[in-house]
């Protein structure tokens, strides 16, 4: 091997930092979900299941486990609120998409700015602006109570409706652009086609423009779901943290000091979660090249 | 003659969809001048909250630290994406190909919070204390592949016929680096570069967890002011952040698409 070979040094870096930074430390992460809770906080190194057999049981006085939901619902709730987020963005974006597609070039351009745009803006700023409109005495409660249509209202904030807003809000570009890429390389003839064979607008867009933007929405389902998996700000300032959901569940294991292991040991489950959906649509994609 | 690939509806659709994408950016854009002191009761237009803004020390204390860390880590980040890029897509007969992409992209398959976890505990392991240095290591790796992607494209979409005429020409592989593949990729490496700092610039997650006493990044500044209540400067803050953000994005679409025949 020769040590100027730019093949080998010039990947050395990224290498190294990846293996120190990720690979390494998340290995210590399963070893600490592993380990045993420390008398003061933190842990002790071991072996036990204990931290995973808390996310299903609890130990009563008599140290009899008794099955708990509490954390599975969690799971549950991030599971469904995740893919609500994501098939209602691929909702959002696919109209979307279409039309900016369909506008002329210079428009085109514009529009594809303007998409992005709000991507730039700070995360946790576009999530507070929902607090000041969702919020109690917010800009939806005020204009409904303008127009004389309630008198009083229960606050829209701190409920699963304010998280998925929140959750769709801040992730709807990363379905778009790749939505809009794969609408962009769609041959308008094929659409034409469609119509001259006596298809309706609608089955147009079922059997025609669907299919061929799947792979589109695809991608942007990786992009969205994975994130939303394990979001934090949202279930903490939109759900107001009483509404828990994976990602604010592990943050409060760490911040506070409070429990490691059970805090590691959520984490390997989440990544678990995020692998899984990953594999099924790594074969998903191979099976369809395979088919094509 | 009616166009067979218009929807109807479509458009409006479209329209409303832009709508509620600015419509809550706007909103604290507008009531950042409001003068009273609490945000929600609207009495006359003001400017004060934005002097105020302007003094507030620990403000001014996190955007300091959110700058030199995005810098520095933008910096690392940007090279080593540079040099795994030239390797992957140049590289002939290159070991380990496709499992090296998934290393360097391997922070986008995994959601943050797992990795904010693994660095916290690997941190507190090793004994690091000083909160600065825990941020830019943090950073930099997840900033990579959102460096990475932009300067491969650029890189791909590149034939290799200049890099081989300057070969041809007795150029030493550093001087055609250099002289004539950097230039061209450069508008690659500034977006890669710009987007780096952008995801630096707007962590939370990360910064969050590893927070201490003298590293609070903006962002973590900014969430300690959402959980005590929105206040009015607080919209403000936000406001100059939004312009800020629309600066940086605009500058970087510009110089990424600006005509490459002019350059």
């Amino acid at each position: 091997m020769n040590w100027r070979d730019f093949r080998i040094w010039g990947l050395a870096p990224a290498w190294v930092i990846m293996a120190l930074t990720l690979v390494l430390p998340i290995g210590i992460v399963v070893l600490v979900s592993l380990s045993i809770r420390g008398a003061y906080g933190g842990f002790d190194w071991g072996l036990s299941f204990d931290s995973y057999a808390k996310i299903l049981f609890e130990e009563d006085w008599d140290g009899n486990l008794a099955f708990t939901p509490q954390y599975l619902a969690i799971i549950g709730r991030t599971l469904w609120l995740a893919g609500l987020t994501t098939l209602i963005c691929a909702a959002l974006a696919l109209p979307a998409a279409y039309v900016i597609a369909q506008a002329p070039a210079r428009w085109k351009a514009v529009l594809v700015y303007l998409v992005t745009l709000p991507f730039w803006v700070s995360m946790i700023v576009r999530v507070y602006a929902w607090i000041i409109i969702l919020g109690n005495d917010g800009v939806i409660e005020k204009t409904l109570r303008g127009l004389g249509l309630v008198a009083d209202m229960d606050s829209l904030l701190f409920t699963n409706g304010a998280m998925l807003t929140g959750l769709v809000y801040s992730y709807i570009p990363l379905m778009i652009l790749p939505v809009f890429a794969s609408i962009e390389k769609l041959d308008p003839a094929l659409i034409e086609a469609s119509h001259d064979l006596y298809g309706s607008r609608w089955v147009t867009a079922r059997r025609v423009i669907l299919p061929l933007t799947l792979p589109g929405l695809m991608a942007g389902a990786v992009l969205v779901f994975v994130p939303c998996l394990g979001a934090v700000l949202e279930p903490i300032l939109l759900g107001g943290g009483k509404v828990m959901l994976m990602g604010n569940l592990i943050q409060t294991q760490f911040g506070g000091g409070r429990n490691w292991p059970f805090g590691a040991a959520i984490a390997v489950t989440l990544m678990g979660l995020v692998m899984i959906f990953l594999m099924l649509n790594a074969l998903r994609a191979r099976r369809e090249v395979s088919h094509a | 003659m009616r166009d067979v690939r218009r929807y109807p509806g479509a458009r409006i659709f479209t329209a409303l969809f832009f709508l509620w994408l600015y419509l809550p950016i706007l909103v604290v854009i507008a009531y950042s001048f409001n003068e009273n002191r609490l945000a929600s009761v609207w009495t006359g237009f003001s400017l004060r909250w934005y002097e105020s803004a302007l003094h507030n020390r620990a403000l001014l204390d996190a955007v300091q630290i959110s700058l030199t860390v995005a810098g520095i880590a933008t910096a690392i980040a940007t090279t080593v994406a540079l040099m795994a890029a030239l390797v992957l897509v140049r590289g002939r007969d290159v070991r380990l190909r496709r499992l090296s992409e998934t290393v360097v992209n391997l922070p986008l398959l995994l959601p943050e919070i797992v990795l904010a976890v693994a660095v916290l505990i690997l941190f507190s392991q090793i004994g690091l204390q000083n909160g600065l240095l825990k941020l830019v290591i943090a950073h930099s790796a997840f900033c990579i592949p959102f460096a990475f992607l932009p300067i491969r494209a650029r890189l791909q979409g590149m034939e290799p016929d200049f890099e081989e005429a300057a070969q041809d020409l007795y150029a030493s592989p550093w001087v055609t680096f250099r002289r004539v593949t950097l230039p061209l990729i450069a508008p690659g490496v500034f977006a890669g570069a710009m987007l780096a700092f952008v995801i630096s610039m707007d962590d939370f997650i990360t910064s969050n967890l590893l927070n201490s006493g003298g590293s609070t990044t903006l962002p973590v500044y900014i969430f300690g002011l959402i959980k005590q209540g929105t206040t009015p400067e607080l919209n403000a803050i936000s406001t100059l952040i939004v312009l800020g953000s629309l600066i940086l994005a605009t500058t970087a679409l510009v110089l990424t698409f600006r005509n490459p025949n002019r350059a």
